[in-house]
């Protein structure tokens, strides 16, 4: 592990001063992502600003019905939190599918979003890699890409955006708070994280030195009628090989809205309006969702070893839209 | 699995003795370089100076000077010779070196000692009362719910915690709930056994 001085931030204004006057400055927060790829000697940040003291790990009712989460609120008491079981069931389930309890108690609201992809050779500083090393190549393009991504990859990237959380915060619309050197921004989910294109090192919209301070999910009441199905290697404590975050509003029988992300196969947490268009309007089931999976995977482009992935998130989908029409 | 990073960790120590020889802050300037191109020479790099750290481990409060870089699990075991938690994977990925923090399950691996201070730390050590030992210790014993018994203490720590966690009833929720904890002997069957002998004498008492 490279050097780094440590430096605990006692309160906001402290810890986005020393960010954004250091180039070589990073936010710690669980740590899991981060001190993982420091000793892998992938991150090596000359300086770590320990943002794991400051406020923001409230969950909050926000006036217009939705809710407020604090960065710093971790993974496992997100998922056990008693509004978002209540109103976003889908999020709860996401976040319980990913990593182990050990890790979502350590795990943030705002490292999650951050969380590196699992792509191995990313991992492995032996080997080129366009994302750790720009233009170095991508090791993965015809080598082992079994888990890597069909959707919106490029030539120069196609690692998979390794996150469950996002998946479901993608199909709720949730909303990226940021506090930074050049003021406050809130950015909507679907322009947070980028699709890698000529520049798979640049994976979000976020600025060095700043700040996630929370992120809002708006209100949805529709989403009590979600799910989040993730399917994987083995049952549990593995990273998704296709996973679906769906929501669906049904009355009489027909579909009058839809939220449809899907995870494990594609560059960012992907949701797919396509899919949404595909079933909104129609009579729930079979045909309806056999249709959005269709939608969703339109465009698909499969590596080597990766075909079946295409399948198996179209059937992942189907499912979990089955089972969310099928719920009370 | 230790041998790297007890080479890397004797390599710290070599470096830190160098560092005083060698102008402060050059790391900085080899640091910013985020992405050295492939088979480009590791950059010379000067450790920054050892830094107090408080750790109240098991009731008592140690004071340590150490490398920023230490992480929780290797304060623990080298510095204050508590070995029971354990060195499986050093990613987060085996659930060997489960402690709690604040009374919460947590992987000493991924922990900078540094950042666990002001908060108590809970090794396996910690769990008997004297001569004692905690009940799931005991229903470990009682079940046989090991085999080499590396993954052991990781286990406890897990299976304690869960106690006071939202998990189900079944034995299902239990393989669930203890995921997060890799057993290469595959004790498994006896594991879930003691764990919920433990809950239900809990939810008896
Ligand atoms: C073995 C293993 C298995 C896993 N399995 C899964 C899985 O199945 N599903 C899944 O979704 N995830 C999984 N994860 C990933 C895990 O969810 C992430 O590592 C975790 O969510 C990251 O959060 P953190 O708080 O620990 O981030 P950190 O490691 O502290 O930070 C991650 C990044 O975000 C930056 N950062 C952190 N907070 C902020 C902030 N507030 N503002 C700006 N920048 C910030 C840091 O500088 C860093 O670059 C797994 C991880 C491990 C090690
Ligand atoms: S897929 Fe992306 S992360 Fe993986 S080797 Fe290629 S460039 Fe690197
Ligand atoms: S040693 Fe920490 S999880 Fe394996
Ligand atoms: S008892 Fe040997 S690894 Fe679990």
């Amino acid at each position: 592990m490279h050097p780094f001085l440590y430096t605990l931030a006692a309160d906001e204004p402290t810890a986005r001063r020393i960010a954004a006057t250091d180039p070589a400055a990073a936010f710690i927060a669980g740590g899991t992502t981060l001190i993982d790829l420091m000793k892998l000697n992938v991150e090596h940040p000359a300086q770590l600003v320990d943002i794991t003291r400051l406020p923001l790990a409230k969950v909050e009712e926000l006036p217009d019905g939705g809710i407020r989460v604090g960065a710093m609120v971790r993974n496992s008491d997100l998922a056990n939190h008693m509004l978002i079981q209540a109103r976003y069931p889908v999020l709860s389930q996401a976040l319980l599918a990913g990593a182990s309890p050990q890790l979502r108690n350590m795990a943030t609201t705002g490292g999650n979003i951050l969380q590196r992809t699992r792509c191995w050779y990313f991992r492995d500083t032996a080997t080129p890699c366009n994302k750790r090393d720009p233009g170095s190549g991508c090791s993965a393009l015809h080598g082992q890409n079994r888990i890597h991504a069909v959707l919106g990859a490029s030539d120069h990237c196609i690692a998979t955006h390794a996150s469950d959380m996002c998946v479901a915060l993608a199909a709720l619309g949730a909303i990226v708070r940021i506090h930074g050197p050049s003021g406050d921004r809130a950015l909507p989910f679907s322009i947070f994280h980028l699709v890698p294109g000529a520049h798979p090192e640049r994976e979000t919209a976020l600025q060095h030195g700043e700040l996630i301070v929370g992120i809002d999910i708006p209100r949805l009441p529709f989403a009590t009628r979600s799910v989040y199905l993730k399917v994987r290697d083995r049952r549990s404590y593995a990273f998704a090989l296709a996973s679906a975050a769906v929501a669906l509003d049904i009355r009489d029988g027909i579909i009058r809205d839809a939220r449809v992300a899907l995870g494990g196969v594609a560059t960012k947490p992907w949701r797919s309006q396509a899919a949404e268009s595909a079933l909104v309007g129609k009579t729930a089931g079979s045909a309806a969702y056999h249709a959005a999976a269709m939608a969703a995977l339109e465009g698909a482009v499969p590596r080597a070893r990766n075909a079946f992935k295409i399948e198996l998130a179209k059937r992942t989908l189907m499912r979990a839209l089955a089972r969310a029409g099928a719920l009370a | 699995m230790d041998d790297p990073n007890r080479r890397e960790f004797i390599g710290t120590v070599v470096t830190t003795a160098l560092a005083s020889v060698l102008a402060p802050g050059t790391a900085r300037a080899d640091a910013a370089s985020p992405h050295s191109p492939p088979g480009a020479p590791p950059p010379t790099l000067t450790p920054p100076p050892d830094i107090p750290v408080a750790l109240t481990v098991n009731g008592t409060t140690v004071r340590l000077t150490l490398d920023p870089r230490t992480t929780l699990l290797d304060a623990l075991r080298e510095s204050m010779h508590l070995t029971g938690s354990k060195k499986g994977c050093d990613h987060g990925q085996c659930g060997a070196c489960t402690v709690h923090l604040n009374g919460r399950r947590v992987l000493a691996c991924l922990t900078l000692a540094v950042m666990a201070q002001d908060q108590p730390v809970t090794t396996i050590e910690g769990l008997a009362r004297g001569d004692t030992l905690h009940p799931m210790q005991q229903a470990f014993i009682d079940r046989d719910g090991l085999q080499c018994g590396y993954c052991t203490p990781g286990q406890i720590m897990s299976a304690v915690a869960l106690l006071n966690e939202p998990c189900g009833p079944a034995d299902d929720d239990v393989r669930e709930c203890m995921s997060g904890n890799i057993c290469r002997c595959g004790a498994y069957p006896n594991i879930v056994a003691a764990v919920q002998d433990v809950r239900t004498a809990t939810a008896r008492g």
